[in-house]
């Protein structure tokens, strides 16, 4: 039962945060209202006992994920957009072009309820069972034997976008 | 059987080195020294080459998720020749654009190396890493000219756009992953033939969102929106390198998740893929028909071109398999070649990539109005270069599929699109200029030898193709 309250509660948090996130003005309040969304989320996968996706969601996506967002938004001068004038004056505000998008929006809500109704007979793949996952060291095998390839392919990704981060950054002037 | 994982990533690992040593040649060099590193590039490449030789038919796999066979070795050759002539055009562009040259040619190699890797990946996931490491590599190259504000716009939106793709592509492995229980290939193939498609239309939605993902890669219509932006805003020698790397290895890899995992649904996609090829080459060749800066010109015929490749992974059979290799090689080649011709005619103040500028070029450098000549019949198909046998594999697979609709139309848009390559020879030979050409008078010899050298592999793959198409039959033959 207080399984249950905790879940509603999470879950509402999570749906209310999300919900607040496309209804500010401000995008600075939107990015910050993602943090709670993401909080909410971390709180449902312990319960789902996944304690590394939980810590990994706060890490990656509180932690990460946010201050590369609110890099964006403070280098875009986002805030400035709440000016009335810009409201009216963007071609995607247009009524024509917010009511395709309410379509699309509709279209999607449809074909979800439409995959996930018409669906039968899902089992969990072989393999994931409930231990599998939430256990970090069956994480850290599975990653070195497995996905050893790819893992070690990461870092080659990494540097490539360091090196690349770091030729873009640079001052001019600063060539050897 | 350690040992055995290792060879089958040989030709990547090569590579990789190569890359790292150009980094540390150029971290450790003394201020002002001027090392051969693009010669370390080309070393590398041409070791990737020797090994891609040896494993020839002998099927490697590497760490159950790399596949050294002969599909993945053929498009590697294909990659590594890319490479070597990219480096052989970038070399005077360095030096002229004042570009930084141990950066460049490490971000080079480091997206081969990730090409090779999509290109010989049997999972989802490696596939999907690779992309990004030849992708994020591309993105910084596309904007390594930081004082040209067209080269950093094009950079920026390229970026912006393909960020968004690779996220359409991974939910498409998500999805795929959540129904297969697997991101190998053929474990995924093994599932989804066990299945029917009223069991799940999750399928359905995995196959459109991976669809979404290489269709991008690849710039089909409607996907297509980043690739005159950023041809035209990136220097011509990577918007070459670019056209045709990035081009052979996403193409790689869409062959190999569509013609074997997912090909038990190859009737829920092949009328898609029929639409989007059509798509492709109509707006690809009308379009390009209007433009007037000669890159943007190139970069719709770009287009074209992968709608021509995807009437051959439509049709599906013997013929259309080895159409795409061959097709990918003659496409290769000879787009890397226009673009180093573009390249070379270039200065760092004037790009000269309008078509005005090319009025009257026979007239000041014979040999590029030449060679850029042969490339742009190759590019149009017609005989006897590289461009036209590729189009006759292609069609003809078509029409033995039974696909008449879409063999009509790629013969018309090629039709059509002769006309806007002969404008740019009848401009360069026939034109008077208006006012005198601000073009470096002589062309530097190695990138003059890259294009003698890929001027030459066109002519003889439009006259004997016959041992190039063999060996692409055979290669693609006993994988899918």
């Amino acid at each position: 039962m207080s399984e249950a309250l905790v879940f509603y509660f999470l879950a509402g948090l999570a749906i209310m945060a999300s919900a607040l996130v496309i209804g500010q003005r401000n995008p600075m309040y939107s990015v910050l209202l993602l943090i709670a969304s993401f909080g909410a989320l971390a709180g449902l996968y312990i319960q789902l006992d996944a304690p590394f996706v939980a810590v990994a969601q706060i890490i990656i996506y509180a932690g990460a994920i946010m201050v590369l967002f609110l890099f964006v938004v403070m280098l875009l001068n986002a805030p400035q957009e709440d000016a009335a004038g810009w409201d009216r004056s963007h071609p995607l505000r247009r009524p024509g072009m917010s009511r395709i998008g309410a379509l699309l929006a509709l279209l999607l809500v449809v074909q979800l309820a439409w995959a996930v109704l018409s669906m039968s007979g899902v089992e969990a793949p072989a393999g994931t069972g409930g231990d599998a996952v939430s256990s970090v060291r069956a994480l850290g095998r599975t990653l070195f034997t497995d996905y050893v390839f790819a893992f070690e392919a990461t870092s080659i990704l990494i540097l490539v976008a360091m090196i690349g981060a770091v030729m873009l950054a640079r001052r001019e002037g600063d060539e050897a | 059987m350690l040992n055995a994982s290792f060879d089958a990533i040989v030709p990547m690992l090569c590579v990789t080195l190569a890359a790292l040593a150009v980094m540390g040649a150029e971290a450790f060099r003394s201020k002002g020294e001027n090392l051969p590193i693009g010669g370390l590039g080309i070393v590398g490449l041409l070791g990737a080459g020797v090994a891609t030789v040896l494993l020839w038919d002998r099927n490697a796999t590497g760490f159950g998720v790399i596949v050294a066979d002969n599909f993945a070795l053929f498009i590697t050759a294909v990659l590594l020749a890319v490479g070597v002539l990219t480096i052989m055009f970038s070399s005077p562009v360095i030096q002229r654009d004042g570009l930084p040259k141990g950066e460049y040619y490490a971000l080079v190699l480091f997206s081969i190396a990730g090409m090779i890797m999509m290109a010989s990946a049997n999972d989802l996931l490696v596939i999907f890493i690779a992309l990004e490491i030849l992708s994020i590599a591309v993105y910084v190259l596309t904007g390594i000219r930081r004082d040209d504000a067209r080269a950093t716009e094009a950079s920026f939106k390229y970026f912006l756009l393909g960020a968004f793709s690779s996220a359409f592509f991974l939910y498409g492995i998500a999805f795929t992953y959540g129904l297969a229980g697997s991101t190998r290939l053929d474990r995924i193939g093994a599932y989804l033939a066990a299945q029917s498609m009223s069991a799940n239309p999750l399928i359905l939605v995995a196959l459109g969102l991976l669809l979404v993902g290489f269709a991008f890669k690849i710039s089909a219509v409607p996907f297509h929106m980043w690739t005159p932006d950023a041809y035209e805003g990136a220097p011509a020698v990577v918007t070459g390198f670019m056209s045709t790397g990035v081009k052979a290895a996403a193409f790689a890899a869409f062959a190999r998740v569509f013609l074997s995992a997912f090909e038990p649904f190859s009737a829920e996609w092949a009328p898609m893929v029929w639409l989007l090829a059509a798509a492709t080459m109509i707006l690809g060749t009308v379009v390009g028909v209007a433009q007037s800066n000669l890159k943007r010109m190139l970069a719709y015929s770009s287009i074209a071109h992968g709608g021509y490749l995807l009437v051959a992974l439509v049709a599906a059979n013997d013929i259309g398999k080895a159409a795409i290799l061959f097709y990918l090689l003659a496409y290769a080649v000879t787009n890397v070649a226009a673009f180093g011709v573009i390249a070379l005619l270039g200065t760092r103040e004037a790009a000269n990539d309008d078509l005005r500028d090319y009025a009257g070029l026979w007239h000041t450098h014979p040999a590029l109005a030449a060679l850029m000549t042969v490339c742009l019949l190759s590019l149009g198909g017609l005989p006897p270069t590289a461009g036209f046998i590729g189009k006759w594999y292609v069609f003809s697979a078509a029409i033995s599929a039974g696909y008449y609709g879409l063999a009509i139309i790629g013969v018309l848009t090629s039709v059509i699109s002769v006309f806007f390559y002969l404008r740019v020879v009848v401009m360069m030979y026939m034109a008077e200029r208006q006012g005198p050409l601000a073009a470096p008078p002589r062309v530097a010899a190695v990138g003059m030898a890259a294009l003698v050298a890929s001027i030459a592999a066109i002519v003889v793959l439009g006259v004997l193709p016959t041992t190039v198409l063999d060996l692409a039959a055979a290669s693609i033959a006993t994988i899918f």
